[in-house]
């Protein structure tokens, strides 16, 4: 039997007061902590390094790496911040995860503040999302009854103490840099790197940001053991991860699995496209990844594989869209998203964010013509590579991978005078009365 | 508006409260300016110079940040302040549709409020819901996969009083602006244990390999090439692996 699914974080999201302590005890929660509380600090980072879990807010740098980045000694205060923040579109995992089972972040929280030597740690959650804040607070507040927060946790002599910051709606607050700056009370713009966190952080102290889902893996990393988690997934891409389908496909939502599955896979277990149409294109990792088509079903869902075929796993957030959507109204909302979520800091991004709208409105009112598609390359171009954070960078990989494999639609809009597609057909009550 | 002095002696020991959660003091200023928007419901110019006093910034430093932020309002939005996503997913699943619906509806734009003063109207961008596809939130609680028609019937319950709306997955009596601003500023209602927050596409992937008796941790070793070469510690799951009835194309239902 192969495992083609592997529920752990998403395994019993269908209990009622899953976001419980009790519920998460119940299914081996707060077995990790007393484990890593009797290692050495160091002993924790090797294991996180020997998981060779890689960072699953998109980037995907290596967890162990950066812990083991935080200077030993010194007089400064370490900080670890979790990066909530939650916002690019398509990514819909740690707000499921974090309605549903908080306290395996709060239990990661503790491991990873245990072995960077932080005392004091911070959950930076985007502000639109209430429930969650609820549960987030609630989650903290039973940890710290049981003891699991706070002075001399579980009698390990090591204190924590943890602050749910609610962010204010600013997309840019995502980047972890611009994450530091907005929760220690700035517009949230992105910093110059070096000197990256590990090295001047919040409150220029050294600090670990890491996302949700990369924390909450920690307890089981901790209590199976790195070879474990390391024996799922692909040789330079371990472990399993959450990814999330949305869009036209009849079961769209949660499925956690080890990375390398296909999307031929998991569209299987999503029971396939709505009926009667078929996949047309599809994010592998979010809005600023490259697009697939159905040409690349077959793709393992892997870091490598998916930069080999052209694009990137990113937050494996996969939005699909079947034959109704038109890919030019998909690619301009998503560049509209950039050009709203400019932090305004460089040149590049927020100038450039304004010209690709501008030329793509074009394009879809049937005014643009095929130099025009050469003008937005040339721009893209011209933005990438040139930007202060990898926000200006997303700008490109929607447009040129649009135009790579739909140049002829593009060029429709033109013949037609407008765009040719029937957005009432898309629509999910369409959908439901078809 | 203007803070009372009343209001003022109730709001000091709040904000002292948001400051004493930091090291450094002016990282209270976002939730501080939350905590403004639960008094007044947006920023005023009192507001923002409460903010700067408590943090002994100038009034233009607490400016430029409120600007910055777009759940900061500049002026009154609605008790009920309705968002619909038209990003990219969510426009084309029919949050399009379902905004302009609502523009006609209520008579008022983007950004602009019912002259009831009950609910205002913002388009949004990606929620971290687009598994529930189209999106609408209300005082930022999600109303997962609307409709036009059910985002009227919505609109049309929240002006005629919000008595038996809850959200799809969130808490089971709706805040007004005011206090969902106070949650955001970090004082949490008694709600966080209410309401369903895990629906199908929540447990769409858990569905599916619970009826293959899929789970990460106890899968026999070595029977699959994605399987644990070991394992220890306890399963989150602990039921044992139910025995599997199809071929792993998952179509069971
Ligand atoms: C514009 C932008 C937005 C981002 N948004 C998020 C986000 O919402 N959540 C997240 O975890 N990482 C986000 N990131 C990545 C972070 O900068 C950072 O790499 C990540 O939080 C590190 O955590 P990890 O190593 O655990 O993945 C964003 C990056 C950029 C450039
Ligand atoms: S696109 Fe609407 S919630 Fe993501």
């Amino acid at each position: 039997m192969t495992t083609v699914l592997t529920p752990e974080l998403t395994a019993f999201w269908d209990e009622p007061g899953s976001f419980t302590l009790a519920a998460y005890k119940r299914h081996g929660g707060y077995v990790a902590l007393p484990k890593a509380l009797a290692m050495q600090p160091d002993e924790v980072v090797q294991t996180m390094k020997d998981s060779v879990l890689r960072g699953r807010g998109g980037a995907g740098f290596p967890t162990g790496l950066k812990w083991g980045f935080i200077p030993k000694g010194g007089d400064k205060p370490h900080y670890l911040v979790v990066n909530a923040d939650e916002s690019e579109p398509g990514a819909c995992k740690d707000m499921p995860t974090l309605l549903n089972n908080p306290q395996a972040l709060i239990e990661g929280i503790v491991i990873a503040s245990y072995a960077i030597d932080a005392h004091r740690a911070f959950i930076y959650v985007r502000g639109e999302v209430l429930h969650v804040i609820r549960r987030l607070h609630f989650a903290v507040a039973e940890a710290y009854e049981a003891g699991y927060l706070g002075t001399d946790i579980l009698g390990s002599g090591f204190d924590l103490e943890v602050v749910v910051h609610s962010g204010a709606g600013a997309y840019i607050c995502g980047e972890e840099t611009a994450l530091l700056d907005s929760l220690e009370g700035y517009r949230g713009q992105p910093r110059l790197k070096p000197p990256f966190p590990a090295v001047a952080g919040l409150y220029a102290c050294p600090t670990v940001v890491n996302n949700v889902e990369s924390i909450a893996t920690v307890p089981y990393i901790l209590s199976h053991g790195a070879g474990d988690f390391a024996s799922y997934g692909t040789e330079k891409s371990k472990g399993f991860g959450i990814f999330s389908l949305s869009g036209h496909v009849t079961r769209p939502g949660q499925y956690e699995a080890p990375l390398g599955v296909t999307l031929r896979t998991l569209l299987d277990l999503a029971g396939g496209m709505r009926s009667g149409h078929r996949l047309k294109f599809w994010t592998p990792g979010g809005s600023s990844t490259p697009l697939f088509t159905d040409e690349h079903l077959d793709v393992p869902l892997d870091y490598e594989s998916v930069a080999k075929a052209g694009s990137m796993l990113g937050t494996r957030s996969i939005q699909l869209f079947d034959e109704t959507t038109c890919v030019v109204r998909v690619v301009l909302r998503w560049i509209k998203f950039y050009e709203h979520e400019s932090c305004g800091k460089c040149t590049p991004c927020r100038e450039g964010s304004w010209w690709v709208v501008q030329l793509l409105e074009q394009l879809e009112r049937g005014e643009g013509s095929e130099a025009d598609l050469d003008k937005l390359l040339d721009i893209c171009g011209n933005i990438t590579g040139r930007a202060f954070c990898a926000l200006g960078d997303s700008i490109e990989a929607p447009v040129r991978s649009s135009i790579r494999y739909f140049k002829d639609e593009y060029l429709e809009h033109q013949r037609h005078g407008g765009c040719p597609f029937d957005p009432a057909a898309s629509t999910l009550f369409a959908m439901e009365s078809a | 508006m203007a803070l009372s002095q009343e209001a003022r002696a109730r709001l000091e020991p709040d904000a002292a409260q948001i400051i004493g959660r930091y090291p450094v003091s002016r990282s209270a200023l976002l939730p501080l300016l939350h905590l403004m928007q639960a008094e007044e419901g947006y920023l005023t110019e009192d507001g923002l110079e409460f903010c700067a006093e408590q943090l002994g910034l100038t009034k233009a430093e607490v400016t430029a940040v409120a600007s910055f932020y777009t759940m900061y309002k500049h002026h009154p939005v609605g008790d009920y302040h309705v968002g619909v996503c038209t990003n990219s997913l969510c426009g084309v699943m029919g949050g399009d549709a379902i905004l302009a619906d609502l523009e006609d509806h209520l008579g008022i734009g983007d950004d602009e409020t019912t002259p009831d003063g009950k609910v205002s109207l913002e388009h949004l961008e990606c929620n971290a819901a687009c598994d529930y596809a189209p999106v609408v939130m209300v005082n930022w609680e999600f109303f997962d996969n609307q409709t036009p028609q059910s985002a009227r019937n919505l609109v049309d319950g929240l002006r005629s009083g919000p008595e038996g709306i809850s959200p799809t997955r969130g808490a089971p009596r709706l805040c007004t602006w005011k206090q969902a601003s106070r949650i955001l500023a970090g004082f949490p209602d008694d709600q966080a244990a209410g309401g369903n927050t895990a629906g199908e596409p929540s447990l769409a992937g858990l569905n599916v390999a619970e009826e293959q008796g899929w789970t990460p941790g106890d899968d026999p070793a070595g029977t699959g090439s994605s399987g644990p070469s070991g394992s220890g510690g306890s399963p989150r799951r602990a039921a044992a692996p139910r025995p599997t009835s199809g071929n792993g194309n998952g179509k069971t239902k």
